[in-house]
């Protein structure tokens, strides 16, 4: 069943820019990335959008649809009345490109902080050897597409623009954390991610975790239990002082403080 | 906020004036948080200073257990060893509980939305100038949340105690029937007491520092086969933290308006057996 979809999408710049009413019609089954390609083949042919996949997979398409973070390909219209107005804006935490396209370079800047994965020496027969139960933890991470969704939702850098020099973000502590858990890893992150990536500006308040659409408990499984462990590493005397004279399991030995 | 060059009104990005586009009723979740819980600390606050009306045989209520200062008889199982403490006994030991409830990573979201605004909802912009998170004192203490969960552990031992106390035989004036006052005892007060325990420890067991203690911590769970079976168990009931906790803290101020209507003579106790 076709039907005229009211839309109001921001159009502008750097330099400004403001919500533009629009009619358009869509059928049924159609996503707000279909309604946008067709006012965009029918009415705006200048309006910028970034997508590619429209599976949900490929993380390009985010932006804020009635002032919540989700990507527009995988958001139905049907779980609209057919009576409202949507209204679509590019992500607000980063800077705009034009209309619903934003520059995320912040996310490749902070992941380029991120130490990388530093493997110790082979087995003699120059394989390496994991069991599957030490890895499953951080595979729920790898299921992130990059959206960047929980970074723009997140207030620490959406609402404090000063805060992006010293914050990595959700995305990133998903990271740290997924490195934290790896059975082989060398590197002992617990530090830089309070330092550097600024893990104690984060206040658990799970925003992260409301619009990731792979649906991975970014706080509870990534930035809570990581909170944890730097914790052990600086705010738990028993936990030193049970390292000092040796009763501690030897999980962390042969890692070293980046 | 919105009308300024900061937070999402920033200069480069979009240009869009309200402080959020949301239209679904955003500012309920915060407001019903904000008015059950200042709803408690008032009446945990009231109830914690009052100094009596918080025992009535058998029943102890749980702000005062364990009663270590000048508590009335029979409330003390543990001994008086803060006898000579001149204000209400609930002081000694509530500030256990409350700041193993204050430091919950759950707790935390929760005040942090409803109170503070910081964010009120997700894509609601705050109210604040600026924001250091916790890193600084006295948010930074929040780290502290273990040591409160180790003492959260011994008070639930407590309480579990008081539990089986509030099984034990009833003394002969309290008899309403033959045979009362020998046996076990059961009234609508120890179920109560029971329901409040069970929602206590799911609460304290589902805590994320406890799942980091009993295994989470660990690289190699395939080293620590009997660790990893125990956060599994902790996982499952973590997904769970924000509903126990909001069950417990109604308990827990159920079970104390129970006692409290029973030490006042207010109410009888309905008696199973």
């Amino acid at each position: 069943m076709a039907y005229d979809l009211k839309m109001r999408v921001w159009r502008g710049d750097a330099d400004g820019g403001e919500l533009t009413d629009y009619s358009v019609e869509v059928s049924e089954g159609e996503v707000v990335l279909d309604a946008l390609h067709r006012l965009q083949a029918t009415q705006t042919g200048d309006l910028a959008i970034r997508w590619n996949c429209k599976a949900g997979k490929c993380g390009s398409c985010s932006a804020e649809i009635n002032g919540r973070p989700r990507l527009m390909c995988m958001t139905r219209l049907s779980d609209f009345d057919p009576a409202d107005t949507i209204t679509v804006t590019p992500m607000r935490t980063f800077p705009v490109i034009r209309d619903l396209v934003t520059d995320v370079s912040f996310n490749y800047e902070k992941a380029r902080q991120l130490p990388y994965a530093e493997l110790g020496p082979r087995d003699a027969d120059g394989k390496r050897r994991m069991m599957q139960v030490d890895v499953e933890r951080g595979q729920e991470f790898r299921k992130c597409i990059e959206c960047y969704l929980c970074q723009d939702v997140c207030h620490v850098v959406r609402d404090h623009e000063d805060n992006k020099q010293h914050f990595a973000g959700p995305r990133f502590f998903i990271r740290y954390a997924e490195l934290d858990m790896h059975p082989l890893d060398t590197h002992d992150r617990r530090q830089l991610a309070q330092g550097a990536a600024g893990l104690g500006m984060c206040n658990i308040t799970k925003c992260c975790t409301e619009v990731c659409p792979e649906g991975i408990h970014i706080t509870d499984n990534g930035i809570i239990p990581m909170k944890e462990r730097v914790v052990d590493r600086k705010y738990d005397p028993l936990v030193w002082l049970g390292n000092k004279i040796g009763i501690r399991n030897k999980d962390n030995d042969g890692r070293t403080e980046v | 906020m919105a009308s300024t060059d900061q937070g999402v009104s920033s200069p480069g990005r979009a240009r869009i004036e309200a402080r959020t586009l949301r239209e679904d009723r955003w500012w309920v979740q915060p407001l019903v948080t904000f008015v059950v819980f200042s709803g408690f600390v008032v009446f945990a606050t009231f109830r914690a200073f009052m100094g009596r009306d918080y025992y009535a045989e058998p029943y102890l209520s749980p702000f005062y257990s364990p009663c270590l200062g000048d508590c009335v008889e029979g409330a003390s199982d543990f001994g008086q060893p803060f006898g000579w403490w001149p204000l209400s006994a609930a002081l000694i030991i509530l500030v256990f509980p409350l700041g193993f409830r204050m430091t919950c990573y759950y707790y935390r979201k929760a005040y942090y939305r409803a109170f503070w605004l910081s964010p009120p909802a997700c894509g609601v912009a705050e109210p604040h100038q600026a924001y250091s998170g916790e890193t600084r004192f006295p948010l930074i203490l929040q780290n502290v949340h273990r040591w409160f969960w180790y003492a959260a552990v011994l008070v639930g031992l407590v309480l579990t105690y008081d539990v089986v106390l509030a099984f034990r035989p009833m003394p002969a004036e309290y008899a309403v029937g033959d045979g009362e006052t020998s046996g076990v005892h059961m009234g609508l007060g120890t179920l109560l007491m029971l329901l409040n325990v069970a929602f206590i420890w799911l609460y304290t067991l589902s805590c994320h520092s406890c799942r980091h203690i009993v295994g989470g911590r660990l690289r190699h769970f395939s080293k620590h086969p009997v660790r990893y079976k125990l956060w599994t168990w902790v996982s499952r009931l973590n997904e769970s933290h924000g509903t126990w906790a909001w069950y417990s803290l109604f308990s827990v101020a159920i079970v104390d308006f129970y006692v409290f209507l029973l030490a006042t003579g207010t109410i009888q106790d309905v008696r199973f057996f």
